[in-house]
């Protein structure tokens, strides 16, 4: 991981974190504004709440791997455990609790705490380990939780929760509706999602990754990434600090899980497989790793793009597209003699003002 | 610079969400002042009425075999239908869903920009379930060719399906093996990580123990670990199952049947309409090895009547393979929807909620039935389950036959 270069935390500034939110708060104004004058179409009006979950795993996955430098490829998986959770408290609290933006709220932070428990029983063990045999061991944990949700029927009345493997094992009484139907998914599901609901989640996402990151436990978690044997030297326990860095981007994950969740009316668990962690990572990577900006951008492209790509007449190409388009961007933005000259470009701005200032 | 270009960047990003939303503002906003005349039916110079009926599934992704199917097969009836040249014209076009519940609401947003009159799929049952509560409240004809749970038409009335229900394909084959005196002892194995696979297996186990048969081993397998069926066929084996029935899918299916022929172990398998392509479908399969196999599905590509061979010949010509069912129940979707639209009076004016009861209407209706490749006098119930004849056939050297 070291190898990677962390261009983007260098030079960070102490304005850099407010523009992050100037730029979610000014994309969600014009986009409400929009919507106002009726110039989005129903297919980007559908996008809103998606890039929204996938902002949020994005810069919740960047926590992981960018700055605390820990490649995590079972991201999804914290993503199902919250979407899972989420659905479940949403439906199991339908008549006590009858305000959908206070269920959806309580469904979000049960979602969060779901997916912080995952991360605290994967990172516990798993975090002693270093480099691929971490990221091996995130991914075994994806899949485990996938397969575990294929099997599992969840169903709720008026004794309360019932959990089975199988559709007869269930025993509901009459009243009682399965939430969780193995294979089948969560159906049936009351969509709760809004955008202003995704948005607000963003918001919460960047202060609480942007706080920590510039925190004494930040600082610590990046010393650790940057010279492990250095930060154990002054005192810094690494279990300690990689495991808040890994709870936290698992909360998060489980946050944006229940969003999503609430937004379609039947999830599936096979959705958050491999293909989705891997996704996420590709946003981490191409918006820049440790770049919480770079994480927001990517996502938001990424999930617009192959929507886009409809309205040329593509038909099976369009994923195909979408793949060039994605080597063509990574390939151009690692470009060393892309980034040299930029640097020589801004060094040359640089010493034109201080000639100008003597 | 790197905060210029940054925000550059955002700039740009909400441009283009304005952008597209401009793009396609200008045809929503004739959209929505249309729906209040004459929705997107446009009567063409001729009075001919143009019904825009839109598709989705999986073009691309795992299971892009099923998607592709589906579009082809519509696409041979609606190209049949506008050359008809009669008062009603279909124009069609078909987007992709990857197989991905929320890939498939964007592809079904898509079309509604497109100001699609009737919506045809999802093809596969995940992606369809995800829409259908869509369309129910956009007040959309739906009508799928393939996606087979319950779930699909569950409480919604305006989803109509041309395949039979997972449960009840397996409680036809339970009554189908006890009629027939098949076997006293049944094994199932089927993927547990699959919801079609599932829901026949359920219904079957179901029906075979109401019936008197005695299932002696209910195997399972995940959706991802598919190649060694040794476990599962040694318990069937074991428990004496003289009859094995697998509502899989045939790639996983020809791997039963070949270890099964290793370890010698010879019961009648039977096998739902996902079995259909065993023969045609797989590379280095041998063939021998099905003999024998029995299978649930509704169409017969090598059937003898004209209808049929028309068919295949036009799919043959136009994608060099043999259809399959998907194919065949595509084709007759465009059919149905083309029957009802006939039976419908003032479909120029109609907005697609209008359209949408007119149509739901048509297909509850006790006299409207349907004559397609995939079943004669098809009908439908108000639930939206589709009701027609199922066929069961049996691989004998190397061709169905009908039993």
């Amino acid at each position: 991981m070291n190898k990677l270069s962390f261009r983007s935390m260098k030079g960070r500034k102490a304005l850099s974190p407010f523009l992050n939110y100037a730029i979610v708060i000014a994309a969600f104004l014009a986009v409400q504004l929009a919507l106002k004058m009726d110039m989005v179409s129903n297919s980007m009006q559908s996008l809103l709440v998606p890039v929204c979950c996938y902002v949020v795993m994005a810069i919740s996955l960047n926590l992981t791997v960018g700055v605390l430098g820990e490649l995590s490829l079972g991201h999804g998986g914290f993503m199902s455990l919250g979407a899972f959770s989420g659905i479940i408290v949403s439906v199991a609290l339908k008549n006590l609790v009858p305000l959908s933006p206070l269920r959806l709220a309580i469904s979000l932070a049960v979602g969060a705490l779901f997916g912080a428990a995952g991360g605290v029983i994967i990172g516990v063990p798993v975090l002693r380990l270093r480099g691929d045999y971490l990221a091996i061991v995130t991914l075994a944990f994806g899949e485990i939780i996938k397969n575990v949700m294929q099997v599992l029927y969840i169903g709720v009345d008026e004794h309360g929760l019932h959990m089975s493997t199988k559709e007869a094992g269930l025993l509901l009484s009459e009243t009682g509706t399965a939430i969780v139907k193995g294979p089948m998914g969560a159906v049936g599901v009351t969509k709760l999602a809004t955008f202003t609901a995704g948005f607000l989640l963003i918001l919460l996402t960047l202060l609480i990754v942007q706080n920590l990151v510039h925190s004494r436990a930040g600082r610590a978690i990046q010393a650790l990434r940057d010279n492990r044997i250095a930060a154990e030297s002054v005192g810094i326990s690494p279990t300690k600090y990689k495991l808040i860095a890994f709870v936290i981007s698992a909360a998060l994950a489980g946050a944006a899980g229940a969003l999503y969740g609430l937004n379609y009316s039947s999830t599936l668990a096979s959705k958050f497989d491999f293909n989705t962690s891997i996704l996420i990572l590709v946003f981490v990577v191409l918006g820049g790793l440790g770049s919480i900006r770079g994480s927001i951008v990517a996502a938001t492209v990424l999930t617009i793009l192959p929507e886009l790509l409809r309205n040329f007449d593509v038909k099976e190409y369009r994923m195909l597209i979408y793949a060039v388009i994605l080597i063509v961007v990574m390939l151009v933005t690692n470009n060393p003699t892309l980034w040299s000259w930029i640097a020589r470009f801004q060094r040359r701005k640089a010493e034109e003002k201080g000639g100008a200032e003597q | 610079m790197k905060k210029l270009l940054s925000l550059a960047m955002a700039l740009a990003l909400v441009m283009s969400l304005a952008a597209c939303g401009n793009d396609s503002s200008s045809s929503a906003q004739t959209g929505s002042n249309a729906s209040q005349s004459t929705s997107g039916d446009g009567q063409d110079s001729s009075g001919a009425v143009t019904i825009r009926i839109g598709g989705i599934g999986p073009l691309t992704g795992s299971t892009a075999t099923y998607g592709l199917a589906t579009d082809y097969g519509a696409q041979i009836a609606v190209d049949e239908i506008n050359a008809l040249d009669g008062d009603i014209k279909l124009e069609y076009r078909f987007e992709d869903d990857t197989g991905v519940n929320e890939t498939a609401v964007s592809a079904y947003n898509t079309l509604k920009d497109w100001e699609v009159d009737v919506i045809y799929g999802c093809t596969t049952t995940g992606p369809c379930v995800a829409v259908a509560a869509e369309t129910f409240s956009d007040r959309y004809f739906q009508l799928t060719p393939s996606a087979s749970s319950p779930d699909v038409t569950d409480g919604k009335d305006n989803v109509f399906q041309m395949c039979f229900t997972d449960p009840n394909q397996g409680m036809t084959a339970a009554n189908y093996v006890k009629d027939n005196n098949l076997a006293t002892k049944v094994g199932v194995i089927y993927n547990n990580g699959d919801s079609y696979s599932t829901g026949i297996a359920q219904g079957f186990i179901e029906q075979a123990k109401a019936v008197g048969l005695e299932v002696v081993a209910e195997e399972t397998f995940p959706a991802d670990t598919n190649t060694d069926f040794n476990v599962q066929l040694n318990a069937c084996k074991d428990g004496g199952a003289e009859l094995v029935f697998m509502p899989i899918y045939y790639g996983p299916a020809s791997l039963v049947l070949a270890q099964a022929d290793q370890m010698g172990y010879k019961p009648i398998f039977f096998g739902g309409d996902g079995m259909d392509g065993i023969l045609t479908s797989i590379e280095g399969f041998d063939t021998s090895l099905a003999e024998g196999l029995m299978l649930m599905t509704p169409f017969n590509a090598t059937a003898t009547d004209e209808r049929t061979v028309s068919f295949v010949e036009e799919y043959q010509a136009a994608h060099g393979e043999l259809p399959n069912q998907f194919a065949a129940d595509g084709y007759d979707c465009m059919y149905a929807i083309y029957e009802a639209l006939q039976q419908i009076d003032g479909l120029a004016d109609m907005t697609p909620a209008e359209l949408c009861d007119a149509l739901i209407a048509v297909f509850t209706s006790s006299d409207f039935s349907v004559d397609g490749l995939t079943g004669l006098g098809m009908t439908w119930q108000s639930n939206g389950e589709v009701s027609k004849d199922p066929m069961v056939v049996v691989i004998e050297n190397g061709a169905y036959v009908s039993q």
